[in-house]
């Protein structure tokens, strides 16, 4: 124990690195504000930090007594938490946001292009621009969704597209989420919170609304309903139950859209038709928002133990009378090896260089970016090509060596299991913390929406914030918290 | 309305009253035994266990019936599936699955109850256990109140469904018990009773009062059956309970424009009540009416079930 304290002090001076870009303060320290945002500056100046924690804790409160809570696989104890709030918003200027944007419907388009191509013709596998080991020996890769068209040729409705900061113009996408991304609930309730508790920045800065956002998913389902189906298609979000860790945000969403709320135990298939069971009888559904993963969703399919899955739910999908959103087979475009082909893929797709870049990612597949890796794994991010939340990952700056050495031998044992990445200077925003506000380290997740003929993106996105000191992992499951994000209306003629 | 969500609201609504009824059947308890000469107030527990339906499973547990284990066993054990603890934990799963039909007040009161007995360890000495009670007794009233306050739709009128049934269940149950274990068969109708024994009962139900309001003849045990079982005045009445059982499912179907088994055992039940005098009742035995009005509740329970496709 003592020495694993020891250990962790010296890791924390080799972090003595030059000062992260600070998204208010820039790299002045917190001397002075980068000229967009003196407003900020003076509000949390002039702000008491003692009324600032008040209504931290207040929303928190709120938060508490909606039941706004998510589980943390592993910890009973703590079986219903809440993710800490911050109350200090993190803003993007309107120029930084419409930039932003076009670089997420560009990569969207591509990811949607990519799985509707891998899918069926394999035209960037016969191309030589992706080795084709890599997508059809991928486990995410579902060879029984090979040919089927998913209506209206879309894959991804939903996109939460991971992104971080080093500087004023430099953002990176560190991962696409193609599957069942969650924490939009977030999004909208730190907003309430937000006008609840600090009414007065929303007087100080034009802050576009985020509330469109059920309406917009609601339109987005509407137009991917089978061609079969009625003027008004029958939509319902899945949930695996109420023990899910995201169980909340699901309600939420059926809430505020204003459909039902299903579990597997609700739907039934009978001759490739799906039908949910209600009081006055079966009424017939046409589009699916699941919130299962792929293995679970069908056990005569999938995994047979399923208990979660609808039996018979990917044939109806296959004959086309029900759209899943998103279409099973998604989670191909959001593995860690393929996400280092980003790049290859959008300009393959679009014609274009893409808009938003990746991070630098060694595939350790490949010899010499092994070799570097393995010289380098005190500078360097090691992450499982399919791991999630944070899990299975290195952090080399902030390892112990035994940990350090415990992935060497991972990383040599299965070293296509693995990507590195070097460390980034993450943005920090200041931060409501212990001992006063301070600069954490933050990443964005925007959720990108693609109906039939529309991609669209709700101004604003789940912030999360690293509350430990130093610390760059995010993740609500280790100690991340949320923040709201502002994006103010572009002013006419400042640009 | 989904199935399983019109399922989860009736049961809601079935646990909280259950939790009630419990709560309000321990204090009478408590108060019976407090006037009862010793060692006769064991005899309160044993028909408060009667009542609550928990004899058998109070055996098994294989604890000696003592004033406090049987208050912890009707309070908190978890090994009791109708513990005030069970079924507000189970009140709030319930709720908790289809939190979206229910209003926030109604949620928030459900989740306090919950926390306000999750971590008791034992419901501790007299004063200690009337404490919770009143606190059981707060929530579920609140709930009532944020039920009144909900629309007026599916959401509202299954958990009604719920607790009207659930009711009339504990109702009838009070009656057969006390009536079976106060007159012996030999005993003279309108003959000598034991004060305290009724008044217990009429406590049970929160009734002391309406009784005065409804007789001025003193207490008498056949009128305090009468109030019980005919009397629609009387909230927790046999005659209420179905009156609201026919009101809601008439609701209901009025929405979908389709009525079943469930309306037609309902109505039977309500007419045969409006119709029924306490002086035959008696005379052909009140035990058998109850017996046979307490086979009737599961079956209308399953009559609902399936009418609207509950399982």
């Amino acid at each position: 124990m003592q020495s694993a304290i020891h250990e962790a002090e010296n890791n924390k001076e080799r972090m003595a690195t030059p000062p992260a870009f600070d998204e208010i303060w820039g790299k002045s320290r917190g001397k002075e504000a980068r000229p967009e945002f003196t407003l900020l500056a003076d509000w949390i100046n002039s702000t008491p930090p003692a009324e600032l924690n008040r209504r931290q804790q207040a929303a928190e409160t709120a938060f508490r007594q909606l039941g706004i809570t998510f589980a943390v696989y592993g910890d009973d104890e703590a079986a219903e938490r809440i993710i800490p709030f911050d109350i200090i918003p993190r803003i993007f200027s309107g120029r930084e946001w419409s930039n932003l944007v076009a670089g997420l419907e560009q990569r969207v388009r591509a990811i949607n292009a990519f799985l509707d191509d891998i899918y069926g013709e394999r035209k960037i596998l016969k191309d030589g621009i992706i080795p084709s080991e890599l997508i059809l020996r991928n486990p995410q890769f579902l060879p029984q969704m090979v040919g089927a068209k998913p209506p209206h040729g879309v894959y991804a409705h939903i996109c939460g597209i991971d992104m971080v900061r080093t500087g004023p113009d430099e953002f990176f996408v560190l991962e696409d989420n193609a599957r069942t991304p969650s924490g939009v609930s977030y999004m909208l309730e730190n907003r309430e919170a937000m006008l609840r508790l600090c009414p007065e920045l929303f007087e100080i800065f034009d802050v576009a609304p985020v509330d469109s956002y059920p309406d917009l998913l609601h339109e987005t389902m509407r137009s991917v309903a089978p061609r079969s189906s009625g003027k008004a298609p029958v939509c319902v979000v899945l949930t695996p139950g109420h023990f899910n860790s995201a169980f909340y945000e699901h309600s939420f969403l059926a809430d505020n859209i204003g459909i039902e709320l299903v579990e597997a135990a609700d739907l039934e298939v009978i001759d490739d038709v799906v039908w949910m069971r209600t009081i006055d009888g079966p009424v017939r559904v046409d589009v699916i928002y699941r919130r299962i993963d792929d293995a679970f969703i069908d056990p005569l399919v999938f995994r047979p133990d399923s208990l979660l899955g609808v039996p018979g739910l990917i044939s109806a999908y296959l004959a086309g009378n029900v759209a899943l959103v998103n279409a099973p087979g998604t989670g191909i475009a959001d593995d860690k090896a393929v996400y280092s082909y980003m790049p290859e893929i959008v300009r393959y797709y679009s014609g274009e260089d893409a808009k938003l870049p990746n991070v630098e990612t060694y595939r350790c597949r490949e010899r010499d970016a092994l070799q570097y890796t393995l010289e380098n794994l005190d500078k360097l991010v090691v992450k499982l090509v399919d791991g999630s939340g944070g899990y299975g990952m290195l952090v080399g700056p902030t390892a112990t060596r035994t940990q350090i050495d415990d992935f060497r031998v991972r990383l040599i044992a299965e070293p296509q299991r693995y990507i590195a990445q070097p460390t980034l200077a993450l943005s920090t925003v200041p931060t409501l913390t212990e001992k006063g506000i301070a600069p954490r380290h933050v990443d964005f997740r925007p959720f990108v929406l693609t109906g039939s003929d529309t991609v669209r993106c709700v101004p604003g996105g789940l912030t999360r914030v690293a509350l430990t000191e130093g610390s760059l992992v995010v993740n609500s499951s280790q100690g991340g918290g949320t923040k709201d994000s502002f994006v103010l209306k572009e002013v006419k003629g400042s640009d | 309305m989904l199935s399983r969500t019109a399922l989860n609201l009736y049961w809601t609504g079935r646990y909280i009253e259950r939790a009630e009824f419990t709560a309000r059947l321990l204090e009478a308890t408590i108060r019976l035994d407090s006037l009862s000469p010793r060692p006769a107030g064991v005899n309160a527990w044993s028909s408060a266990l009667a009542v609550a339906a928990a004899e058998y499973g109070f055996e098994e547990a294989g604890e000696p019936l003592t004033p406090s284990n049987v208050a912890r066993y009707l309070t908190l054990a978890d090994e009791n599936g109708s513990s005030i603890r069970s079924c507000l934990r189970n009140a709030r799963t319930n709720a908790r699955a289809v939190r979206t039909a229910l209003s926030r007040d109604a949620w928030e009161t459900i989740n306090r109850a919950w926390t306000g007995v999750r971590d008791r360890a034992s419901p501790g000495g007299t004063q200690a256990t009337l404490n919770l009670i009143d606190l059981v007794k707060a929530e579920t009233r609140g709930f009532e109140g944020a039920l009144h306050r909900m629309l007026h739709n599916e959401s509202s009128w299954f958990i009604r469904l719920g607790a009207a049934i659930e009711r009339a269940d504990n109702t009838a149950r009070l009656l057969d018990v006390k009536y079976h274990l106060l007159l012996p068969d030999d005993a003279e109708v309108g003959g000598a009773v034991d004060r305290d024994q009724w008044t217990t009962i009429l406590h049970t139900v929160s009734a002391v009062t309406a009784y005065r309001w409804l007789y001025r003849e003193g207490l008498q045990p056949w009128l305090v059956a009468e109030m019980l079982i005919l009397r629609s005045e009387l909230p927790r009445s046999l005659a209420a309970s179905m009156e609201e059982v026919v009101t809601v499912l008439t609701a209901l179907g009025r929405r979908s424009g389709k009525q079943g088994e469930a309306d037609r055992m309902a109505r039977a039940r309500l007419t045969k009540l409006k119709q029924c005098r306490i002086e035959p009742l008696f005379q052909r035995g009140l035990h058998e009416y109850l017996q046979d009005f307490l086979a009737d509740v599961p079956a209308l329970d399953y009559a609902i079930a399936h009418q609207f496709r509950f399982a």
